[in-house]
């Protein structure tokens, strides 16, 4: 019961719309960012928690690790697997949900993966340790409309955010199918295809934009393949917004130590990438 | 608990649903494919001329029907009458032509003009790169690191047959990463490519499907002994992996109450050992590939290598279908160890002229051991689904080994 009047208290004051509302007031699109939970050790994914707020990132998505994405290309594929050797668990990435919301209060923090862990976790315990740990939204990559029962209607029941994925396949049929259970935003996967792998067309996000927003009143915001500053420029400003993944994650995979492990440059380089990527999106300006 | 046996023949009731196992969980991306396929398999399946044209490259392509043998020396050392459906017998060596057949005048009839697919021991990359060299569409088989090493003569088959083989590197390089590597490159093409799925599994309509393409095996099997002994069998036994042919031959004879059915799991070096491949034995239900089924995995819900002397049978998952089937009771499921296998191997191909893939010698070691319930009269039809070729570089050291040769 706590949850869910905790989950009205939320959705009234939703860190995710404000986010949206203070990038419009600063014409401007939001700037998201993904990493993988406890990639490559749960200390470093702490600080680079901590850097991606002081970098100007407006959403945090955290992937919650799995030893089988299959929507994930190689690099968010290879993070999965540096965390969950370092020991990340679903609970463990619950835990640093936790610690970051007593140190970060208004950025938004949405969990993204598969549905596996939660499943075995119990939805639940999920739900609610979801909720007790500040985390505003989901998105669960293997979890379509057609099995909305299993946890997106149960979340939003909690007051968390359901974010669904659109892509270039899905119709004018499709659209209200996808978009009738979505709240928080629209998560627009601007290729087909798997994580980081290329990059789409300003004129094809253009276009889906103006097919995705004649259905929903949901802010849209573009992933899958951006990875300069430029690029998050453009689609944040042919959208409402841009998420990075992959190009953050490599950062990640291209510094660590001969064993494997994080070092201290990590946090300097994401730094330094996450503020190119956020002027990048902030020079843009506004859609229209 | 119980269901009611005669429901077990009619699922999936709710479009893709066994019970509570199978569903679509996929990417976004791969729901309007999966529903398109959903739509183009029931209307070709409904379609006269489709299943003509299926059953003409079946009899004329494949060989079927394939022949059922009784094993009469087999027979005695076991105490029944022990019969084999010969699927060993079918073009490329194993059952799984009739499902790659039935798959590529799909794709055909859909317009889809590239074909990808995924293999563990290389018996479902062979049969797919053989139909696609057959009806010329261009094939890319996604096999992993470790199985490509370990099954070379099924690699150069493929390659021979003009397919494309690609290794995959990422997880632990086997049989389940492969089918992370082809959903990926479907997620990305699915449009143009058609993904042939080897086993009673992945997301709706797959699970069904496949069975349905499979079916044929106990099709004939039950009209086999009809012909033969003017009565069902007793008890039908199959090994199961992913479970197609187990799939196939059980089908059929789901709602047949007096027919016991076994399903035999690979245990591996035993069950305790944790290195085995028995999903339903050592596993939990999850949700996989696309379906909810049960699977080898750990307590945060990660997936646990599967570990066979058999590349067929190392899978940490199994077709939905068996899930709901063994959560109804309607078909025991048991397994058997390497060792198990590795006799029961010997011991066919020493008192019928058949040498076995390592695959069906998991079911035939497990007719061994329930003799003490068996009256020597009983009729048992196991379900011979491959041949031993391709398991020869593989076992020849183990014998040896164990002083066995």
């Amino acid at each position: 019961m706590a949850a869910t009047q905790d989950g009205k208290i939320l959705k009234m004051t939703s860190r995710i719309d404000a986010a949206f509302a203070n990038a419009r007031a600063e014409d401007r699109g939001v700037f998201g960012v993904f990493v993988s939970a406890g990639d490559p050790d749960r200390e470093t994914s702490n600080a680079i928690l901590d850097t991606l707020v002081e970098s100007k990132v407006d959403i945090i998505e955290l992937g919650m690790p799995f030893s089988d994405p299959m929507a994930d290309g190689p690099a968010i594929q290879a993070a999965s697997l540096r965390a969950l050797k370092a020991g990340m668990t679903l609970a463990g990435t619950l835990e640093m949900a936790r610690g970051f919301r007593t140190r970060h209060p208004d950025t938004p923090l949405v969990l993204m993966g598969y549905y596996n862990p939660i499943y075995i976790y119990g939805v639940d315990a999920f739900l609610a340790d979801a909720v007790a740990a500040g985390v505003d939204g989901l998105i669960i990559v293997d979890l379509p409309p057609e099995e909305d029962d299993e946890l997106c209607l149960p979340a939003r029941e909690a007051g968390l955010d359901f974010i669904r994925l659109v892509t270039p396949t899905s119709d004018a049929a499709r659209l209200p199918v996808v978009l009738a259970t979505a709240s928080g935003f629209v998560y627009y996967v601007a290729i087909t295809g798997i994580t980081g792998t290329q990059s789409a067309a300003g004129a094809s996000i253009s276009a889906a934009y103006g097919r995705i927003s004649a259905a929903t009143d949901l802010p849209i915001v573009t992933g899958f393949g951006i990875r300069t500053p430029e690029q998050a420029g453009e689609a944040a400003s042919l959208s409402d917004g841009a998420i990075v993944g992959s190009a953050v994650v490599d950062i990640i995979a291209d510094n660590l130590d001969k064993d494997g492990r994080g070092t201290p440059e990590i946090v300097s380089k994401i730094a330094a990438f996450v503020g190119d990527l956020a002027s990048g999106v902030a020079a843009s300006g506004r859609r229209g | 608990m119980r269901q009611s046996r005669a429901r077990a023949g009619e699922a999936p009731r709710v479009l893709g649903r066994f019970g509570d196992f199978g569903g679509m969980y996929v990417p976004e991306t791969l729901v309007p494919a999966c529903q398109e396929l959903d739509r183009a398999f029931r209307d070709a399946w409904g379609d006269p001329a489709f299943r003509n044209e299926l059953d003409h490259l079946l009899r004329t392509y494949a060989g079927r029907p394939s022949p059922l043998t009784e094993c009469d020396r087999l027979g005695e050392e076991l105490g029944c009458r022990i019969l084999f459906k010969r699927e060993d017998l079918n073009h490329t060596g194993s059952h799984k032509i009739n499902n790659c057949l039935g798959q590529i005048l799909l794709a055909k009839r859909m317009g889809k003009t590239r074909i990808i697919a995924e293999t563990g021991a290389g018996q479902h990359g062979v049969a797919t790169a053989t139909v696609c060299a057959r009806f010329g569409l261009p094939c890319v088989v996604y096999m992993g690191a470790t199985d490509v090493e370990r099954q070379k003569p099924n690699v150069f088959r493929m390659k021979l047959l003009g397919a494309e083989v690609i290794p995959v590197t990422s997880g632990t390089g086997t049989l389940k990463d492969a089918m992370n590597e082809a959903l990926r490159y479907w997620v990305a093409n699915a449009e143009t490519h058609f993904y042939i799925i080897g086993t009673v599994a992945g997301p709706h309509p797959y699970p069904l499907m496949v069975r349905d393409f499979q079916s044929v095996i106990g099709r004939e099997a039950r009209q086999q002994i009809m012909d033969a002994e003017g009565r069902l069998p007793d008890t039908i036994v199959a090994c199961i992996g992913g479970g197609s042919n187990a799939m196939g031959l059980f089908h059929p004879f789901l709602d047949d109450e007096s027919v016991r059915i076994f399903g035999v799991e690979a245990a591996g070096k035993g069950i305790p050992s944790g290195l085995h491949a028995a999903s339903l034995a050592g596993g939990t239900p999850g949700v996989l590939h696309g379906n909810r089924t049960y699977l080898l995995q750990d307590d945060d819900g990660q997936i646990i290598d599967a570990h066979s002397i058999s590349a067929g049978l190392d899978y940490p998952g199994i077709g939905p279908e068996h899930s709901w089937l063994h959560d109804m009771e309607r078909v025991e499921y048991v397994s058997a160890t390497d060792e198990q296998a590795l006799d029961a191997f010997q011991l066919c191909s020493r008192l019928e002229g058949i040498i076995p893939a390592l695959e069906p010698s998991h079911a035939l070691s497990f007719v061994g051991t329930i003799i003490g319930d068996m009256d020597k009269d009983e009729i048992v039809i196991l379900n011979m689904c491959g041949r031993g070729d391709k398991d020869l570089g593989a076992v020849l050291p183990m014998l040896e080994e164990r002083g066995k040769l």
